[in-house]
C-alpha cells in the first residue's frame, strides 16, 4: 500500500516538475492572436473602427471586444480571412463602420492654398505628409494609406481625394463576367 | 537533379519523350508560307515603346528634337532585368510620350515616336564577326544585353540574363512554332537556316554548352530540311536537329524540355537546374545580327494572316511600325474580318484597335473572320459539370478544373497549393471544355490578384511599420518635453529657495541696521556734548544767536 502510494507521489512530484519547468522554458511572450490578426488588418491605421489604429483594434479583436466586421478598408477579404483565423462565421460589414471605397485612394495637396498650419501631418498616422511650418507641405503619395484622417483638421480645405489608376506594374485582370457562382469547393 | 546523359537524347527520326496532355490542333499554317519573307517598306513614323520585353522599362537616353541614327540605342536597360531599345531608323525623335501599345491592360505607357529622315543612316558599327570565339562570355553577353535582345518566341525575356555559363550542358533551339497560323519561325528556318545556326554556336560558346540541339515540329518538313542542310554545311558535329511530334503546346519550353531530355524542370526551377537552357530561333538569328553585323533587335518577321487578311504572308517589318500599316500592305482586311490577334488563337491578345506599333513580341498578326475560331478570351460560358477534360490535356499536370473553382471563388491560398503558377496559360483546358469557360481568364485574374494581395501586404507592412515608428516617436516626444519641463520645475523651486535665504539674509541686514539707527537715535537724543561745560559769555553769544534767529523769523513772518 505504502509503495503505491510513494510511487503515484513521486510520479506526481515529477510530472509537476516538468510542466513547471516547460512553462519558464517554453514562455510565449506575447499575445500571438493579436499579431496575426494584426497581420491581416490593412493597416491604413485611419480608425473608422473606432479604435486608435490597427494595433488596438486586433486587441479588441482578440479579446471578444470588436467584432470582425468593422474594418471598411479592408473589406470582404480581410472579414474573410479574419473569420479564417479564429474559426468564427463570415458576417457582413458593418455599415456603421463606412463603405467599403470603390477604388484605392490616396490624398494630395492642392499646395497654393496649403499655409503651412502642419494640422495635417500632426493627424497623418503613418509620417506620410512632409512639410514644416510656414511653409508647404506635401503628401508623399507612395506612403499615404487613404485613411482621409488629415482632411478634417485642414483650416483651408486644401486636402483633395483622389483615386489610384492602375499603371502597367498594376493592372489586374478582371474576373470574366457570365460564369455562374461557385460553390465553395472541397 | 541528374546530369543528362548523352544516351537520353535522341537523334532525328527516332522516337521521343512525351509530355502529359496537349492537343491536336488544325494548323492553318500553309496560308501563310506560299510566299517568301517580304520587306515592309519604311514608315514615315515610329512609335517605339519602352515596355517591350519582361521587367523593368529602359532608361530613355535621348530627348525630343535630337537626331537619331538608324540602331541608336534610345534607352539603355534599367536593372537586372531589362532590355534596351533602337532606332529602326535615322531621324529625328519627334516626342517621348504616352501611347498605346499592345498591352493586355490597353493602358498607354512611355513610348518613343521617330520621325524617320529616310537617309536610313547607320551608326557606327564595329561587327565582330567570325572573332567572336576570342571574346569572353562576359562581353558577349553586354553586347547580346545592349542589343536589346528579348526570347523572340513570345516571353520578350531579355536573353542576356538566362545565359548563364555555370552547368549547362545542353542547348536546345526551339524552332517548335506550336501554335496555329504562326509561321514566322519557319519561314525564318527555311530562308536564313545559315543565320540560325550561327547564332547557335554563339549561344553555346557564351554558356559553355557542350551540344546544341535544334527542335522542330514534324509539320515543317522544308524547315527541318534547310536547317539539316545548314548543319551539314556548317560541318559542326555538336549541333543536332531533333523533329518532334506536332502537339500543342510542344513549343512551351517546359514541355520541349521534357520531350527532348525526358527530365522535368523542377517546380520553382529554371531549366538550367537540369543542366538546359532553351532559346527560340528567332532569338538566335537576332544574335547571329548582332556579333556579324552588329545589328540591334530593330525589326522582325511578323506572320500576318487569317481568313480576315487578303493576301496573308511573312514580313519583316521594324519595330515600331502600325499595325494598320502592315495589315494594309497585306491587301487590307477582308470584307468579313472579325477580330485582330496579336499572336496565335490559342494564347494571343485580342486588340481593339490597329493603330498600334509592331513590338518585339508581335510575332503573328491573326485578323479572323465569320466564326472561324473562338475568341481566346471570350466571356460568356456554361456551369463547369466536372467532365475532367480538362485535366486530361492540361501539359503541365495541373487539376484546371480545381484552379477554375478555387479562382472563380477568390479562394487564393488553395489556388496556389494547387500549383496555380505553374500554369502556362496554354489555353489547352478552355480549347476542350465543353462549357466554354475562359478558364485562362479566371487563371490570369487569380494570379494578378495574387499579386496585388503581395504588393498590398507589403505596402500594408511599410504602413506598420511606419505608424509604429510614428507611436514610438511621439511617445519619445512626450518624455523629453516631460523631463524638460520637470527641469524647469526643478531649477524654479531650487531659485526660491535661494531667492528666500538671500531675502532672509537682506532682512537681517536691515534689521542690523534698523537696530543701529535705533541705538543712535536714543544716543542722540542726550544734548549734543559741545553744548555742555560753557562759560557764561558763550552761553550769552548762543542767547543772542537765537534772539538774532527770532527777530528774522519775525522779520520773514511780516
Amino acid at each position: 500500500m505504502m509503495v503505491v502510494i510513494i510511487t503515484l507521489a513521486i510520479i506526481a512530484a515529477f510530472f509537476g516538475l516538468l510542466l513547471g519547468y516547460s512553462a519558464i522554458r517554453f514562455r510565449v511572450e506575447g499575445d500571438p492572436v493579436v499579431d496575426k490578426i494584426d497581420a491581416i488588418l490593412p493597416q491604413t491605421q485611419c480608425g473608422q473602427c473606432t479604435y486608435a489604429g490597427c494595433h488596438p483594434y486586433a486587441e479588441a479583436i482578440a479579446k471578444g471586444e470588436a467584432d470582425i466586421n468593422q474594418c471598411p478598408p479592408g473589406g470582404e477579404a480581410v472579414i474573410i480571412a479574419l473569420a479564417d483565423l479564429l474559426e468564427v462565421e463570415v458576417i457582413p460589414l458593418n455599415a456603421e463602420h463606412g463603405e467599403v471605397k470603390e477604388s484605392k485612394t490616396v490624398v494630395y495637396i492642392d499646395e497654393n492654398t496649403c499655409i503651412g498650419c502642419t494640422l495635417c501631418i500632426q493627424a497623418c498616422p503613418v509620417d506620410a505628409i512632409l512639410g514644416a511650418a510656414k511653409h508647404m507641405h506635401t503628401v508623399i503619395e507612395s506612403e499615404c494609406t487613404g485613411c482621409d484622417l488629415c482632411i478634417p483638421p485642414c483650416p483651408v480645405d486644401c486636402i483633395h481625394i483622389k483615386a489610384v489608376t492602375p499603371t502597367l506594374k498594376t493592372w489586374k485582370w478582371h474576373r470574366p463576367e457570365g460564369g455562374y457562382a461557385a460553390p465553395r469547393a472541397g | 537533379m541528374s546530369a543528362i546523359k548523352k544516351s537520353n537524347i535522341l537523334k532525328t527520326g527516332e522516337s521521343t519523350w512525351s509530355f502529359h496532355g496537349g492537343i491536336k490542333l488544325p494548323g492553318h499554317k500553309d496560308m501563310s508560307t506560299g510566299k517568301p519573307i517580304a520587306r515592309m517598306p519604311s514608315s514615315d513614323r515610329y512609335v517605339i515603346p519602352l515596355n517591350q520585353h519582361m521587367g523593368a522599362e529602359g532608361e530613355v537616353l535621348v530627348s525630343t528634337g535630337e537626331n537619331v541614327l538608324k540602331g541608336q540605342m534610345l534607352a539603355g536597360p534599367h536593372g537586372l532585368i531589362s532590355a534596351a531599345v533602337h532606332s529602326p531608323v535615322s531621324g529625328k525623335v519627334a516626342e517621348i510620350t504616352q501611347h498605346r501599345f499592345p498591352h493586355p491592360s490597353g493602358l498607354a505607357g512611355t513610348c518613343i515616336v521617330i520621325e524617320n529622315d529616310h537617309k536610313d543612316e547607320w551608326v557606327e558599327r564595329n561587327p565582330i564577326g567570325e572573332d567572336y570565339t576570342t571574346i569572353s562570355s562576359h562581353e558577349l553577353r553586354n553586347i547580346v544585353r545592349d542589343a536589346g535582345i528579348v526570347g523572340l518566341g513570345g516571353a520578350t525575356f531579355p536573353a542576356a540574363v538566362k545565359q548563364t555559363e555555370v552547368g549547362i550542358e545542353t542547348l536546345i533551339l526551339n524552332g517548335v512554332e506550336c501554335e496555329p497560323y504562326i509561321t514566322c519561325d519557319d519561314m525564318l528556318m527555311r530562308e536564313r537556316a545559315d543565320g540560325i545556326i550561327k547564332g547557335a554556336k554563339i549561344i553555346a560558346h557564351i554558356i559553355k554548352a557542350e551540344q546544341c540541339i535544334i527542335a522542330i515540329e514534324d509539320n515543317k518538313p522544308e524547315a527541318i530540311e534547310a536547317i539539316t542542310r545548314a548543319v551539314s554545311r556548317d560541318g559542326s558535329e555538336n549541333i543536332t536537329v531533333q523533329s518532334v511530334p506536332t502537339i500543342y503546346p510542344s513549343g512551351g519550353e517546359r514541355q520541349l524540355i521534357k520531350i527532348i531530355t525526358g527530365n522535368e524542370v523542377p517546380v520553382n526551377g529554371l531549366p538550367a537546374d537540369i543542366h538546359v537552357l532553351c532559346h527560340n530561333v528567332a532569338t538566335s538569328y537576332t544574335i547571329y545580327k548582332a556579333i556579324f553585323e552588329a545589328e540591334p533587335l530593330i525589326s522582325r518577321i511578323v506572320t500576318i494572316t487569317g481568313r480576315g487578311i487578303n493576301s496573308p504572308r511573312n514580313l519583316e517589318v521594324d519595330i515600331g511600325t502600325s499595325i494598320h500599316d502592315c495589315i494594309e500592305h497585306c491587301g487590307g482586311y477582308s470584307n468579313d474580318a472579325r477580330a485582330l490577334i496579336m499572336g496565335g488563337p490559342m494564347m494571343g491578345l485580342t486588340l481593339n484597335t490597329d493603330e498600334l506599333p509592331v513590338i518585339k513580341a508581335t510575332n503573328c498578326l491573326l485578323v479572323t473572320a465569320g466564326i472561324d475560331i473562338s475568341l481566346p478570351d471570350s466571356e460568356i460560358h456554361m456551369p463547369c459539370i466536372r467532365c475532367g477534360k480538362c485535366v486530361d490535356v492540361c501539359p503541365a499536370n495541373l487539376l484546371p478544373q480545381q484552379l477554375y473553382w478555387f479562382a472563380a471563388d477568390k479562394d487564393y491560398d488553395r489556388a496556389v497549393d494547387y500549383n496555380l503558377f505553374d500554369c502556362i496559360e496554354c489555353g489547352c483546358c478552355a480549347y476542350v471544355c465543353p462549357s466554354q469557360i475562359p478558364l485562362v481568364q479566371y487563371y490570369r485574374f487569380a494570379k494578378s490578384n495574387i499579386w496585388e494581395q503581395e504588393r498590398e501586404r507589403k505596402k500594408s507592412d511599410i504602413a506598420r511599420q511606419r505608424h509604429e515608428n510614428r507611436l514610438e516617436r511621439l511617445e519619445k516626444q512626450k518624455q523629453e518635453r516631460e523631463a524638460r519641463l520637470k527641469k524647469k520645475r526643478d531649477a524654479l523651486s531650487k531659485n526660491k529657495s535661494s531667492r528666500d535665504k538671500e531675502m532672509d539674509k537682506k532682512k537681517a541686514l536691515i534689521a542690523e541696521a534698523l537696530a543701529r539707527v535705533n541705538e543712535k537715535k536714543s544716543k542722540q537724543n542726550t544734548k549734543a556734548k559741545n553744548t555742555e561745560n560753557l562759560t557764561p559769555e558763550q552761553q550769552q553769544k548762543i542767547k543772542q544767536a537765537d534772539a538774532r534767529r527770532e527777530n528774522m523769523k519775525k522779520h520773514e513772518n511780516q
